[in-house]
């Protein structure tokens, strides 16, 4: 094995499965030493399974794994902290009550007492080596999603881990957080440390790594050197054929006002301001794309509009027509079945698919129904009609399902994704909101989405697009309405604006030029 | 009037004991992410194994003719309470963590188990004694007040904090001892995150089926020496039918009321102590005595009222509690 040790991590015909699904078949991967390893594929293609087996989370069920030239069995996460790898998983694995040093140091080998003097200025020397900004001793709950994740970049460079792993880390950092943690992985590997990031975002992997790894379907479809490829080849072989990455921007012209919100203003569960005096329009054939870092009170915003949580002042207007009668109702205060009642036809795709939008143990029959039992006249409820639509959405959406007998909650997230909105579409809504519609879909069913999305604001449906990836929404929206810490920085239009002047707004409410310049001056 | 606080005060605990043990037990199992309603099933066993365990050594000692020794009789009640106590976890332990059954469910029948156990075997034991069941006179006075030389003597002082039982005082330094090994240790940590979060806690490389058995074990058995108090002290070392009755269920209760805080734990159980025995201390007329019993369980809607009604992440239910965890769930 001359020269194998110039490998950290190689991966040999590893195969995993659970059940009857293959997560991982046959997969080979090389990570060198001192460089970063982009892996890319689409959800469900075994990036997380694969690197779950090396943290020692998953036991292999064939192939061998070496690491820096020798063959190791990982049996446990502690085998695999042993061997020197780290490990920051896309959901955060920390314990909320305890604080980041505790966090740290939990289930390290040591002394019988935690000394927390010790540890916090261990913790504090650590950080700023590789220029994190960090309190030790503050509690998890109170922290922001970046500094989360620092803690658990601390964690396993604590534990002196030379090859980490990171599970989607910028899929919740806004892009100048994103800037600041590949300024910090640069770092690192000029420290000598081998990174592997796996990821689906194509600018992001040219951007950071020196080679991608492409997985498919839970194969090992190849490796190219980053600086030798482009976002074109890298979606063909990801994907397994070309694809068109535009998104489509129909031109519709502006309908009338759907609704109008003015002055919106809520508290959160600890009493805090969650939306402050929040004020905008909607207009049918447009869509409105709002921005934000997550929990700047955009789920608050479409929960209130929904009828779903409380407001403290504000008003929330509505114009449209039902059955040919304008109507003209404030909605503010006003439970969902009173908002039906009043023959106001708006639809809600929540964030949450399986908790509030769909019934996960119950079927596509039954979940279609839950949109219209109530006008069922008797005692008996009718599973005609709603087994005809469910199977037309069947058709036309494309759903994979066994048929529609199957329980929801059974379904890949795209297709559970496509019953959700192809339920609500199908109820004509005039006002169509939509919260993060392609979290964790793959790229196929995005676009898919984002057709149907475009298919709406054709009709003339107003659509408000809550998303999280920038350059989705400054493809498909029409006016982007940024907000930051529940306030609306503004409202632009995508054509006019940048990238980074939308992300400077996401973290400064209000003027967006200012107090960009300063954060250099600190150190 | 200051007779009747003090006295008041002195009933309080030693009624308080028993509930501060189980109380203690469930708390370390819970902070495993382990809800284990069997409480009450556990002190039962403890109370009768306790109560066995004595009554057959001293008849042992006795028919060999000797005279039995009543810290050694003390020493193997404690044992057998301990033993039984955890036995019933070890149970619960199994189907819940092994096998991934539901924790409340497995949780009721074990209180049930417990309940039939221990009436079973104390009505067996009586009609083998002829008729009931009793420690000698050594073991009563084992489990006693002590008299702590000059502490003891101390006016006032005294007879309200050093005449007690030697359980009373078993039952503190646990709680103090658990308070530290929560706060202070690093296994004690380790605990904590995996009653949180196992998920976490197993990725960080902590044995999650390690500390969940032996927290739960270990939690058990001291439910089990809760159980003992009650057999061994406030029935004075005889078998009665149902002698735990509801105190296993005030213990679970009491876990809420103390915020899972050993130390708190203490006050707490002085509180619910002091509400069990009210009625003879405190007379108010034409008051039933009925309605004095219900006192504790009043205490216990409104704690669980007003724990729900505030929200803090730090004094709450460890969050994973309830849930059973499997590694490679999807």
């Amino acid at each position: 094995m001359s020269g194998a040790a110039e490998y950290a991590v190689k991966m040999h015909h590893v195969t995993k499965t659970f059940g009857k699904v293959t997560a991982n078949k046959d997969v080979n991967l090389e990570l060198r030493k001192g460089e970063i390893l982009a892996l890319l594929g689409e959800n469900g293609s075994g990036k997380t399974t694969l690197m779950n087996m090396l943290s020692g989370i998953y036991f292999p069920d064939h192939g061998e794994i070496y690491v820096k030239g020798e063959e190791v069995t990982i049996r446990s996460p502690k085998d695999s902290f042993t061997l020197g790898i780290g490990m920051i998983h896309q959901h955060f694995k920390l314990v909320d009550v305890l604080t980041a040093a505790e966090n740290i140091v939990l289930g390290m080998e040591g002394k019988a007492t935690v000394n927390r003097r010790e540890i916090n200025k261990k913790v504090r020397e650590l950080a700023e080596k590789y220029g994190f900004d960090l309190e030790p001793s503050k509690k998890i709950y109170n922290m922001s999603v970046s500094e989360k994740q620092t803690v658990e970049i601390l964690k396993v460079l604590y534990k002196g881990a030379d090859i980490l792993i990171l599970d989607e880390p910028t899929a919740v950092l806004t892009p100048q957080e994103t800037d600041r943690l590949f300024a910090v992985l640069r770092n690192m590997k000029k420290d000598g440390k081998s990174i592997i990031i796996i990821t689906h975002k194509l600018n992001e992997v040219l951007a950071i790594s020196d080679r991608v790894a492409i997985l498919r379907k839970g194969e090992y479809i190849g490796v190219v050197n980053t600086s030798e490829t482009d976002q074109t080849q890298l979606t063909e072989m990801m994907v397994g054929r070309p694809i068109s990455l535009e998104i489509e921007r129909p031109l519709v012209e502006r309908g009338e006002k759907r609704l109008q919100v003015i002055d919106l203003t809520c508290l959160n569960g600890d009493g805090v301001k969650a939306l402050d005096n929040v004020s905008f329009e909607a207009y049918g054939g447009e869509i409105l794309g709002i921005a934000g870092i997550a929990g700047s009170g955009q789920k608050e915003l479409c929960e209130i509009i929904a009828g779903l949580y409380p407001s403290i002042g504000g008003s929330v207007l509505y114009s449209g027509n039902h059955e040919g009668v304008p109507v003209q109702e404030r909605i503010l205060g006003l439970k969902p079945d009173e908002i039906v009642k009043k023959g106001i036809s708006m639809a809600f795709v929540p964030e949450d698919r399986l908790g509030m939008g769909l019934v996960a143990g119950m079927d596509m029959t039954d979940n279609v129904m839950l949109r219209s039992y109530k006008s069922n006249k008797g005692i008996f409820v009718d599973r005609r009609n709603p087994k005809e639509l469910a199977e037309r959405l069947v058709d036309e959406l494309e759903i994979v399902t066994p048929g529609v007998d199957t329980p929801v909650g059974r379904l890949s997230g795209g297709n559970v994704q496509k019953v959700l909105l192809g339920r609500e579409i199908a109820c004509h809504p005039s006002v169509l909101i939509v919260a993060y519609p392609v979290r964790g879909l793959d790229i196929n069913s995005s676009y898919r989405i984002y057709d149907l999305l475009n298919e709406q604001k054709k009709k003339g449906v107003a659509v408000i697009f809550i998303g999280e990836d920038l350059d989705v929404l400054m493809q498909l929206s029409d006016r982007i309405m940024v907000m930051c810490g529940g306030k609306v920085s503004g409202i632009v239009d995508p054509r006019e604006v940048t990238k980074e002047d939308i992300g400077l707004m996401m973290i400064h409410a209000g003027d967006p030029k200012s107090g960009s310049g300063n954060e250099e001056v600190t150190a | 009037m200051l007779n009747t606080l003090n006295g008041l005060f002195i009933a309080a605990v030693l009624a308080g004991t028993p509930l501060l043990l189980g109380a203690l037990g469930e708390i370390l199992t819970e902070k495993s992410g382990n809800l284990n309603l069997g409480v009450e099933g556990m002190m039962f066993m403890g109370a009768i194994t306790s109560l066995a365990g004595s009554y057959y050594y001293e008849q042992a000692v006795i028919s060999a003719g000797g005279s039995p020794n009543g810290i050694l009789s003390s020493a193997i009640a404690l044992l057998t309470a301990f033993l039984a106590g955890a036995g019933g976890a070890l149970i619960y332990s199994f189907l819940t963590i092994t096998l991934r059954a539901n924790q409340n469910v497995t949780g009721l029948t074990l209180t049930i188990f417990g309940t039939g156990f221990g009436n079973f075997f104390g009505e067996y034991i009586g009609q083998k004694a002829g008729g009931y069941v009793a420690v000698t006179e050594t073991t009563k006075k084992a489990f006693s007040s002590l008299h702590i030389p000059v502490l003891s003597d101390i006016p006032v002082i005294g007879p309200l904090l050093f005449q007690y039982n030697w359980l009373v005082y078993f039952a503190i330094i646990a709680a103090i001892v658990m308070a530290w090994f929560f706060n202070r240790s690093r296994v004690g940590l380790n605990l904590r995150a995996v009653g949180e979060d196992p998920a976490t806690a197993d990725a960080a490389g902590i044995n999650i089926t390690l500390y969940k058995y032996m927290a739960t074990v270990i939690g058990g058995g001291i439910c089990g020496i809760g159980g003992m108090y009650m057999s061994m002290v406030t029935t004075s070392g005889v078998w009665v039918h149902n002698c735990v009755s509801g105190y296993g269920w005030l213990a679970v209760a009491l876990v809420i009321f103390a915020t899972w805080s050993p130390a708190r734990g203490m006050l707490v159980a002085l509180i619910f102590g002091g509400l069990t025995i009210m009625r003879m201390y405190i007379n108010i007329p034409g008051l039933p005595v009925q309605i004095y019993d219900m006192f504790p369980y009043i205490a216990t809607i409104l704690v669980l009222v007003i724990t729900s009604m505030r929200q803090s992440r730090e004094h709450a239910q460890p969050k994973s509690c309830g849930l059973n965890y499997f590694r490679e769930e999807r």
